[in-house]
Order: structure tokens, then sequence, then C-alpha cells
């Protein structure tokens, strides 16, 4: 007789999976399977009356394993494993049975065919189910300092909020100063103030901070470790430290695209990017009248296919500048679409407007022309609404080019073992619901490195992110998922091929009674499972993913 | 194993009526599908949220890293009847753990020389790379193979297991 006791429940998840699936007959389907003692169905599994249900049903039943069928793990099951703690079975008893967003939402034309899968992925659950086994997890002590990389704007804001709550900071700065891409510009939009009388205070403040530590030429060489003890290695002009953090922020910012190349930037001398604009406005303009600005250089193009986001609004601003400085002065904003979201944003473009900007609005397949040979004497734009070429007179050419991500971002994300999008910036866990983070434990995520952001922008993802990385300073320790590999003494041969393979050097060969056998550091796996597929003696198994458990699955596959 | 015989004669008798069903209807391969829970697993989700539809012959099994996947996984399913084995991972860089799938790479493409060896073609064991939002892909992926399965019937190693 087997004392595995399994209760099921199945979810309607409303009409999601009840509009589809039968349900009920599934639930009755679930009740043959072997060791299944029990199976219900509810409207909402996750709602609090079924949570209270999956309770009150492991007591009355004397269930020691749990299967819910219902959405996604990624979303639900942290619900789901925490109902059965709180009835006192262990997290790791718990299996999910992913039916709807793997089942009824893609199979919606198909109802029967929904069922019989939904009837076979609950079969594959309860075989795996069945030998499931309890997992502690082990306690690892978090050092209550943060490495924060990068001195700009988003990087000195997360070290000052860190500092203020005691921890112990070390801000890292290639550039010999700090303050990052705020010390090129001139005025913030929308507030109109000088840039340095937000940032010269700010470096100030972190300066004479106590518990911030400033390393400035100095860049990352090398991190080990994981959340709570990250060793890091960092490099002042080929000086090397060791400083032991428990959590690191990525706040590198990005660059400004020089358009070499385009529209005779760098051939011809009237021809400026924005930031150089900021340079000028900030020294005292020439006696230039008529300004064309162009924007979407290099943005938005098959080979860099995304929107720049605050280049609009910076070209908007220098605009308003100008204007501003010389009244007389005329200035044409050639535009592929004005990204002016939000309210203070609008108004800004409507005063833009009124003061009397141009706004032209040209197309990738006919793109403005430049007339002149050394400097640009004008410049050319077919106006779609009047359907004609009108041509502008030009002393001066501005080109708005986006943020670009910095080229050594390939090199942190490989050291930091986080991703990058697509693009080359910094990739974050989820999208919507762990902006500030990334997958990898205890690494958070503000800035431009992460996409273009304007100041207030950067501060509040800063500050998002100083406060994420404090939840395991404070609380001192974390529990990982005790989702790890271990070796089973009796068949390990000491072969060494698990070493080889460990992409965190968790293994090494100790000798025990003069064999060489491998170990494994706990707290050092991260549970790929690389190293038991790879193990010819078969010594190695992963907790909760053990061969069994998987094969199990498979068998289950046909009936 | 506990509680095996019962779920044997379960088993059988289920087997029965499902082969009987299944001589009038047409031919519907089985995909086992070992998803990498970063990614294709994930893209399988997303596939769901974005209602993209495909035909409902594949049964993921979830892993934490395609790295994870035995060799001994994949001829189990085929010994055991899958017409077609999926493994999904990340894309090559973007691995969680830094290179599983690249081990993943080496172990199924010398595993996929064995099979052809063995009479399987080639198509039945696949390996694909899914970032973590590509829905897009997992359907497209899943109605592929199952079109290409359907043309190309039962897995050989099935008619081996029943005869
Ligand atoms: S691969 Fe297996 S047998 Fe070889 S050292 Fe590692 S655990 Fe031991
Ligand atoms: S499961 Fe992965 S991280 Fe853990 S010891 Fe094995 S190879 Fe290393
Ligand atoms: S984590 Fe997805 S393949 Fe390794």
């Amino acid at each position: 007789m087997s004392d595995v006791r399994i209760g099921i429940f199945v979810c309607h998840c409303g009409k999601n999976i009840g509009g589809v699936i039968n349900v009920p007959e599934v639930t009755e389907y679930a009740k043959t399977l072997p060791d299944v003692v029990y199976a219900e169905h509810n409207l909402y599994t996750c709602s609090a009356e079924g949570i209270s249900s999956i309770r009150q049903k492991i007591s009355e039943h004397k269930l020691n394993r749990v299967v819910v069928a219902s959405c996604t793990p990624r979303t639900h099951e942290t619900l789901f494993r925490n109902a059965c703690e709180a009835a006192g079975l262990n997290k790791y008893l718990f299996e999910f049975v992913n039916i709807r967003d793997q089942c009824s939402w893609v199979h919606m034309q198909e109802p029967e065919k929904a069922t019989e899968k939904a009837r076979d992925l609950i079969r594959m659950g309860v075989a795996k189910a069945r030998l499931l086994e309890p997992l502690e997890e082990v306690e690892i002590r978090v050092t209550p300092s943060c490495l924060v990389i990068g001195g700009g704007v988003a990087g000195m804001s997360a070290a000052l909020n860190l500092a203020n709550q005691g921890f112990e900071v070390y801000l890292v700065e290639r550039d010999k100063e700090l303050g990052g891409l705020l010390l090129n510009l001139n005025r913030l939009f929308t507030i109109n103030g000088k840039a340095e009388e937000v940032i010269i205070p700010l470096i100030e403040r972190v300066k004479n901070h106590q518990k911030i530590k400033v390393h400035t030429s100095t860049e990352v060489k090398g991190v080990a470790g994981f959340i709570g003890n990250f060793d890091v290695t960092l490099d002042q002009k080929g000086e090397e430290r060791k400083i032991k953090v428990g959590t690191i922020i990525v706040a590198t910012g990005a660059e400004v695209l020089k358009p070499v190349g385009q529209y005779g930037y760098g051939d011809k001398s009237n021809i400026l990017t924005q930031l150089e604009l900021e340079e000028r406005l900030n020294k005292g303009m020439g006696d230039e009248q008529n300004i064309v600005m162009i924007n979407c250089v290099g943005a938005r193009i098959p080979e860099r296919p995304y929107c720049g986001r605050i280049c609009c609004m910076v070209a908007i601003k220098n605009a308003v500048l100008i204007k501003e400085n010389d009244p007389r002065a005329k200035v044409w904003v050639l535009h592929r679409d004005l990204m002016t979201y939000g309210t203070e944003f609008e108004k800004y473009y409507q005063k833009a407007m009124e003061k009397g900007i141009r706004f032209i609005r040209y197309s990738l397949d006919k793109p403005p022309e430049i007339v002149g040979n050394n400097k640009v004497k004008a410049v050319k734009v077919y106006h779609q609404l009047m359907g004609k070429e009108m041509v502008l007179p030009c002393d001066m050419l501005v080109l708005t080019t986006p943020l670009i991500p910095h080229e050594d971002n390939q090199d942190i994300s490989r050291m930091l073992r986080v991703s990058l999008s697509e693009h080359g910036f910094f990739l974050e866990a989820h999208l919507k619901l762990q902006p500030v983070e990334f997958a990898t434990d205890g690494i958070y995520i503000c800035g431009c490195a992460r996409w273009p952001t304007d100041v207030p922008e950067a501060i509040s993802q800063a500050c998002a992110a100083s406060a994420k990385a404090v939840i395991p300073m404070r609380r001192g320790y974390v529990r990982p998922e005790a989702i790890t590999a271990s070796v089973n003494e009796d068949k390990c041969s000491g072969c060494g091929t698990c070493v080889l393979l460990c992409p965190y050097n968790a293994i090494e060969l100790q000798s025990k009674d003069g064999k060489k056998l491998a170990h494994i550091t706990t707290a050092q796996c991260k549970g790929c499972g690389t190293c038991g597929a790879a193990c010819p003696s078969g010594a190695i198994s992963m907790n909760h993913f053990r061969d069994e458990e998987i094969l199990a699955q498979v068998e289950a596959l046909v009936i | 194993m506990n509680g095996f015989n019962l779920s044997r004669s379960i088993r059988t008798r289920q087997l029965l009526q499902v082969r009987r069903m299944r001589k009038i209807t047409e031919f519907e391969p089985r995909i086992i599908a070992f998803t990498c829970n970063w990614c294709a697993y994930s893209a399988a989700d997303i596939a769901g949220i974005s209602r993209f539809h495909y035909p409902a012959n594949v049964r993921n099994i979830k892993v934490m890293c395609t790295g994870m996947i035995d060799p001994g996984y994949i001829l189990r399913a085929f010994e055991r009847g899958a017409d077609g084995v999926l493994v999904a991972g990340c894309e090559i860089g973007d691995c969680h753990y830094i290179s599983g799938n690249i081990k993943a790479k080496e172990r199924v493409e010398r595993l996929k020389k064995l099979l052809h060896i063995l009479g399987l073609e080639d198509e039945r064991l696949r390996l694909e790379w899914i970032d973590a939002g590509d829905g897009r892909k997992f359907a497209d992926t899943i109605e592929n193979m199952a079109g290409k399965l359907k043309k190309l019937g039962p897995s050989p190693f099935k008619k081996e297991v029943k005869s």
C-alpha cells in the first residue's frame, strides 16, 4: 500500500478554462489516477475560498501531495505553495499543472482535444507528484552593502537612498568625475532649470556621505558569488581591489549616437547633434538665424528599430530655448512623429508652436536633403500635407539622435550573468511585474542602462531599485529555492566531469577516505542540472527534477 | 514503485479504449516538449495570453534549463510512443545558467545521429531556441512540427513497441 495521498484542485478560472475544457469530467477522471484520494473543482482556485479549501482538504483528507490544475506557475505557484505551507505541508510537495495558458487558451476551437490534453497533463502532473519529496531551504546571510555601477543621476540617487537607510555603498564610476550625461546638458525640460543646479548638489551630497565610498576612474573587473555574497574585483587604473557586497545596482547609463556620415555630419562645420547644441546654448549661441532640426536620425530604422523616447522632447526644449534667446530666429523641426506623451510634455509642445516653431513631418522614403558644400546652406524637405517640396534656409543643422547602449554592456552582462535586450540595453526580469530587477537574484537596474529615460524617470527608477535592494539587506538573509543538485557519494567515481561543466564553480573534488568525490556547495549551486545530465555514473540528482520524476511524466504520456 | 499494478490495470483498460477511438479518427501525433522554465515555458504562456492557436498535440514537461535534459529522457519518450520530441530553450547567450543550452545542443545533436542510425526520421527530434516573450514562435513551432509529423505518420519506434 502506498502512503502517498494526492489531492487535486481543478480550476475553472471563470470561463477561461471552464468555457473550453470540461472541468467536471476532468476532475472525475483525476479521481481514477493512482494515489489520488481527493479531487474537486473550483470556480477560482486562487480566490480566498479556493485557498481555504486547499488548506481544509489537506487536513481533512490527510493529503500529503497537492496538485492544482489551473493557470501558470509563473504567476500563481507561490500562492498555492504558501497555502500548502500554511496547512503544514512542505511547499515542494506541490505540483502545478498548466491547463489555461498552455491548454484552454490555445485550443479554444477544439474543446474536446483541449479536454483530452488537460487529462493527459493532469495524469503527468500526478505521476510527478507521487514522487515529490519535501525539501528544506538553506538560509544564506546577506552582506548589508551594495555595489552601484555608474555615477550618473540614477546611480547617485540610488546610492544616496541606500546610504540614508544605513547601508554601505560602493559607487563605481569609470570616468574621472561623477555626474554622467547630465554634466554635458544645458537645461532640463520641462522645468527649464540648469542641469548643473540639479547635478552639482547631488554630487556634493554623495561625496560627503559617510556611508558612500566613491571610486572614480574605476571599472568593475570581475564579479563572483551570488545574492548576499558577491565578491567584486574593482580596477582603478590597473590597481585591483576586492570588495564584498550583498546586492548590486546597474546604473551604467547610455550614450548619445554620433551620426557620423549622415546628412554630412562630420564633414560640414555647421552640423551638430542635440548634445553639441546644448554645449553651445550653455556658452551662448552665435548669430545663427535659421536653425533646422531633423529628428529620428538613426532611430526607428531597420538597423535600430527602437524609438529614443526622450529625443523629441530634447529637440522641442532646445528649439524653445533658441527662440527664447532670440525671438527673431527661425526654427524648423523636421520629424517623423512627435512623441510628447503625458500632460506636461504635450503642454510644452503647444508652447513651442505658440512661439512660432514650425513642425514639419517627413517620411523615410523621402528624407530631407541638404544643400551646400562645406557648410549646410539649406535643407530640402517634402512637406507631406502641402504635397510639395520646401527649401528651408539653414545656418545651423541639428541632428536629433537617440541614446544607444554602451558597447561594453556585453561584458558587464556576462560578468553579472544578466540579460541584454535585442537592442543591447539591459533587460529587466519582467517588463510589467519586475521592471527594476534582473532575473538574477540580488541585482537591480535603473536609468538609461535599461532604456532611455529623462531625469525624473531615472530618479524614480533609482528609488525603486534601491528599495528592492534593501529588502534582502534589511532582512539579513535569503532563502534561495531548494532546487539544487546533490551527489550520491556511493555512485560517484570521482571522474570530475561535473566539476568542469558547472557554470558556477559550485562543485569540487574532495578527498574522502582516500577516494576522490564530487562535493557541491549548495549555496552556490543554481540548480541548472547541467552536471546531472552529464554525470556518467548517474551520481548527481537534481532536487525536484530527479530522473524518476521527469521519467514518470514521460511515461504518463501514453496510457 | 508503489501502486504500480493498480495503475497498470487502469492503463490497460484506457489504452484499449483510446486505441478503439483512434482507429476512427485521423492520426494525431504526440509531441513531448521539454521546455526551459526561463524561456520556452514562458513563451508557451505568452502564446496563451495572446491566444495564438496551435494544434493540441503537444504536452509540455517543464525543466529548469535545457542543460538538465538527459538524452535518456528523450529516448524514453520515443520508446513510450512519442511521435516527436521538442527541446526548447533560451537563445544562445541567453541561458539563465550561462551555457546550459550549449551543452543541450551538443547532446541533442549527438543523440540525433544515433537515432538516425536507428532509423528515426530527423524531423522527429527538434531543438529550438524560443525567447521568453516569443509566443508566436512557440505556436508556430508546434504547428509546423505537428504538420510534419502528421505527414510522417506514427513513429517507427512505436510500431516496434506495439508488435
Ligand atoms: S560527474 Fe558524476 S561521477 Fe564524475 S565526479 Fe561528478 S558526480 Fe562524480
Ligand atoms: S546544478 Fe548546475 S549550478 Fe548546481 S552544481 Fe550542477 S552544474 Fe553547478
Ligand atoms: S535556462 Fe533556458 S536553456 Fe538554460
